[in-house]
């Protein structure tokens, strides 16, 4: 039991991408129209963690495994049918608003807050795992400072990889440019990890998991702490969707050899 | 890009998501079914879709690119849906929700994906609802998905009803597959020889059991019965030839010939012994009743699936119509609403989308039915088990009470002392679902899948000359062929109606429709948008029709309403379904309104939401009163024959003259007059003097009363077409075309 983890997964939720996602103002700041009633998905950065720490913590025995996420509790509840089939967990729920535009500063305190009050929580074997860039609260900062305000400072981003020693070590892989990794190593827990997309392929689908966890999924959500964000001074000058670059054109009889290479030029321009 | 602050509306948002739908559909509160549906629906807009997309369904025979198709239905949790959590499956109780669902989620996509997972539970329900425990439990454990840690493949199941012309088929009493006995030893277990040739058996490319149906030929087995085949049986298990299918080509379909030897426990639901006969404790009549009556119903919310699949490709084919032409520049009317600026185009998907929504509604709520009905049928089974009641007619004659007791119940006021007592009654609950059931499933598959195959070809339509290719977004053509299978297979639209024909006359559901129609009335007083009106009036014209036509003869004195002549009892079954699934419409939109509130998401511009699905009500609600209205009208005046001028009673007709003569003493007699000979004598150029009926006036007051009753549909149709045309929806179909 020398290598029993807590893990801790902050996950958010987003849009599915395949919806029209259009800047609004709200009285509230900026937000996406109609976003509540958008079907959501798991934020996939951090959806990449939590299966990351899910095949953690069978390898590790005495590991408990929470995923935390901040949303509103409606729209949580739905995501989860789909993601509590895929691996065993705790769902921590914190009944927040939506939308990707709350200042990271409150968000990060309301997850801190919640993580620090976890039953059963040892700090010292803490590994709190999150989406690199995730989709939602995305200000790229979020984890850092959740993992802050609990006191860790062993903080990796961009992972893709973990490897546990027995003395408790673990090493560690992110991505750097190139696409080449830099190998760290750390002495132990507790540590902040924001992946990439790490080695795993999605879980398969398993019903009796998703049972299992829906008889501490719907209680808990039942229980869910309502977060008010505070906007702080965070102010919105302006919102736009990224700009789309979409430039197709239908081209017939070019080798493969011929398209790679306009492809490598096309890449070079850019 | 700069934000705009978004105006206060009353419009639908986005298409109706999941929050709605449960609902609507009433598993708001059922995380299991909430899961299943993800899980099927993972499946079919990734795995099916993607063999659709890849031309899978050119292909008659069985692929291993089809085979791992059903390796995502056991991952996803599809194959487990229909097994007990003992039996490897997750959802405990009735599940006929939850299947329906589940073909729903599936037949979204593609119909044979659907078919397919619908096969494998044909073939395990004799064994189900009729078989032994014992049988139970091997049967289904073999065919649950492997559960962690165990290294085996689920064993697949066809069901072998259908036999080569003239066997069975729409007629299923007709059996060729023949049963005896092979051997007998005294105190082991017989010995049966089956042969049977099937047609058209789903699932039997990969079939590792057979659940089919026989027919005695030894003096020692008496009638017939289902029984269990392996594929490692002694003898012959012939798969057959592929069925050369224009339709739903992702599921397996063939001919095979049994000739195998098994064990007389293979006999579903078991035997005894009698005179040393063998007496199966279940004939396959009885299996296939019970069987049957269950699994029509997804089959006809396949269907409903469809139409409900197609809003979204149609109204973004018609909102990127004009892209890219030139002078259809961003903003301008042409390039953001393209060919949604037109009235037809809108108004034409609103009758599809209507439809849709009525057809789904209809076959949830006959599925939800039988959930409630199946412990209620146990519960009866068991009592009457106790009073020495068993077998079907003996039972029938037993629920008489109860069935009366049932009538008594629906004519009681709301305020009747007397109501809870019969309302606590099991039995009186059990007849009231049943009789209600026996209408419900022929109707959704009936109505569903025949009006369904129409209003998808009008889909198709929508799409113009892209809606017949392959690259059809949302594989609309293929939906529409397949809805054509889904019309026939399970029972062809006569044997619906044949079914209607029986069920829709029994004294109790007609008490219950009664009832229905008054619910109608009371609804339309607090919601008067819905159409509630409407129909209330369609069906009392369509219970005066049918209370006419018991009474009526044709001019041979031959009676109106009877078994043989379709022309009139398969006629107004037809007009019966457009009645029952614009009610089941209406009440799902009321559910929404009710609860909608208590749920964040559903919450969400609720208000736009259930306006936008009344309209959609309203609109349903005029399609069906039109259709009962003609229907009812042919049915009551076409029996009669036209009135000829030579006629003993018409020969006497008013002159002009003497009318002109009349008026100054009986002034307004001229307008009474429909039929006045010119001066000359002649007639007016017409079939003859204008035919009346006895009894007409009723009906036509009714009639005229109902056509009143039309008043607002089209604004409501007007609404719900602007709400088409602004309703947002998403980039991209979530499934590959």
């Amino acid at each position: 039991m020398a290598n029993a983890l807590h893990i801790v997964v902050c996950a958010g939720i987003s849009p599915d991408p395949l919806q029209t996602l259009e800047p609004i103002t709200t009285p509230n700041g900026p937000g996406l129209k109609n976003e509540l009633v958008l079907p959501a998905v798991l934020d996939p950065w951090a959806a990449s963690a939590l299966y990351e720490a899910a095949a953690l913590a069978p390898k590790n025995p005495g590991s408990k495994l929470w995923l935390v996420s901040l949303g509103p509790k409606a729209k949580l509840q739905q995501v989860m049918m789909t993601v509590a089939q895929k691996v065993p967990f705790e769902l921590v729920p914190i009944d927040g608003p939506i939308g990707g535009f709350p200042d990271a500063h409150s968000t990060a305190a309301a997850l801190a807050d919640t993580i620090a009050s976890l039953p059963g929580l040892d700090r010292a074997k803490l590994l709190l795992f999150g989406g690199w860039e995730s989709a939602t609260r995305g200000a790229g900062i979020t984890l850092q400072i959740v993992g802050e305000r609990l006191g860790i400072t062993d903080q990796f981003y961009g992972v893709d990889q973990i490897d546990l020693h027995d003395d408790g070590s673990f090493e560690v892989l992110e991505r750097i440019e190139g696409g080449r990794h830099q190998v760290s190593v750390c002495a132990g827990t507790p540590a902040v990890l924001g992946w990439a997309t790490g080695n795993l392929a999605e879980p398969r689908n398993n019903p009796q998991v998703g049972m299992a966890n829906m008889r501490t999924i719907m209680p808990a959500l039942q229980k869910a702490k309502p977060a008010t964000l505070a906007a702080n001074s965070l102010r919105y000058v302006s919102v736009s969707l990224p700009k789309q670059q979409r430039t197709t054109r239908v081209v017939k009889d070019l080798t493969p050899d011929q398209i790679a290479a306009e492809l490598v030029e096309w890449i070079g321009a850019e | 890009m700069a934000t705009v602050a978004l105006p206060e509306t009353k419009t639908m948002l986005t298409l109706p998501g999941d929050a709605v739908r449960q609902i609507q559909w009433r598993f708001a509160d059922r995380f299991d079914i909430q899961m299943l549906v993800q899980s099927a629906r993972t499946v079919a807009r990734s795995t099916v879709a993607r063999l659709v997309a890849a031309g899978e369904r050119n292909t008659h025979e069985w692929t291993p690119a089809k085979a791992g198709m059903f390796e995502a239905f056991d991952r996803s949790g599809v194959t487990a849906a229909f097994m007990e959590p003992e039996e490897g499956g997750f959802i405990a109780g009735p599940k006929n929700l939850a299947l329906s669902l589940a073909a729903f989620e599936l037949a979204w996509v593609d119909g044979g994906a659907a078919t397919a997972s619908l096969a494998s539970f044909l073939a395990l329900a004799p064994i189900h609802e009729r078989g032994t425990q014992e049988q139970i439990t091997h049967y289904k454990t073999l065919a649950a998905p492997p559960q962690a840690g165990e290294d085996r493949k689920p064993w697949r199941g066809a069901f072998a009803l259908t036999e080569p012309i003239p066997y069975v088929g729409v007629d299923t009493g007709m059996l060729s597959g023949r049963i005896s006995i092979a051997g007998w030893k005294p105190g082991e277990e017989p010995m049966l020889q089956v042969d049977k040739r099937g047609r058209f058996i789903t699932g039997i490319a990969f079939a590792n059991f057979v659940t089919a149906a026989v027919m005695s030929e030894d003096p020692r087995i008496k009638g017939s019965c289902v029984i269990i085949l392996e594929e490692g049986d002694p003898g012959s298990f012939d798969r057959g030839t592929p069925t050369k299918k224009l339709v739903h080509q992702l599921s397996s379909t063939g001919d095979p010939i049994f000739n195998l030897n098994v064990p007389a426990n293979r006999i579903v639901g078991g035997y005894t012994v009698k005179d040393g006969v063998i007496v199966p404790n279940y004939n396959h009549g009885e299996i296939i009743e019970a069987v049957f009556r269950r699994t029509r119903v997804p089959v006809g919310l396949m269907t409903a699936a469809k139409l409900l699949s197609a809003v979204e490709p149609v109204i973004r084919y018609q909102r990127e119509r004009f892209r890219g032409a030139e002078g259809s520049r961003p903003g301008s009317v042409r390039y953001e609403q393209g060919i949604q600026q037109r009235e037809d185009a809108l108004h034409r998907l609103v009758d599809i989308w209507a439809t849709g929504e009525a057809a789904a509604s209809l076959g949830f709520a006959a599925a939800r039915l039988f959930d409630a009905l199946d412990p209620l049928e146990k519960h009866k089974t068991a009592v009457l088990k106790e009073q020495g009641i068993q077998g079907g007619r003996a039972e029938i004659k037993a629920l008489k009470e109860s069935e009366r007791r049932a009538i008594l119940l629906l004519s009681l006021k709301p305020s009747d002392p007397g109501r809870a007592e019969l309302e606590a009654d099991p039995l009186v609950q059990y007849v009231l679902m049943d009789a209600e059931a026996n209408v419900l499933c022929p109707a959704t598959k009936l109505w569903n899948t025949g009006h369904g195959a129409n209003m998808m070809r009008e889909a198709v339509s929508l799409m113009g000359g892209y809606g017949i290719t392959e690259d059809c977004p949302g594989f609309l053509a293929n939906k529409w062929m397949d809805a054509q299978l889904e019309a026939t297979y399970e029972g062809p639209e006569a044997v619906q109606r044949r079914q209607l024909t029986v069920t829709m006359t029994s004294e109790l559901f007609l008490a219950e429709f009664r009832a229905w129609t008054v619910e109608m009335r009371r609804i339309a007083s607090d919601r008067p948008g819905t159409g509630a009106c409407t129909l209330a009036s369609a069906m009392n014209l369509w219970l005066w029709t049918i209370d006419y036509l018991h009474k009526s003869t044709d001019p041979e004195g031959n009676k109106l309403y009877h078994g043989q002549r379709q022309g009139v009892t398969f006629a107004l079954a037809d007009a019966l379904c457009w009645l029952l699934a614009s009610r089941a419409q209406i009440l799902d939109v009321l559910e929404l309104e009710a609860q909608g509130a208590t749920d964040a998401v559903a919450a969400e511009g609720l208000e736009g939401t259930v306006q936008f699905l009344s309209d959609l009500c309203h609109t349903q609600a005029a399609q069906a009163a039109g259709e009962v209205s003609r229907i009812c009208a042919e049915l009551v005046f076409g029996y009669n024959r036209h009135p000829a001028w030579d006629d003993e009673d018409h020969k006497s007709c008013f002159l002009s003259s003497e009318l002109e003569a009349y008026e100054e003493t009986m002034p307004g007699i001229t307008a009474m007059a429909v039929d006045v000979l010119a001066a000359d004598g002649t007639h007016p150029p017409k079939a003859g003097p204008c035919a009346g009926c006895i009894g007409s006036a009723e009906f036509l007051r009714l009639q005229s009363k109902l056509t009143t009753c039309l008043s607002g549909c089209r604004l409501a149709k007007d609404r719900a077409a602007d709400t088409v045309s602004k309703v947002m929806i998403p980039e991209a179909l979530d499934y590959p075309a």
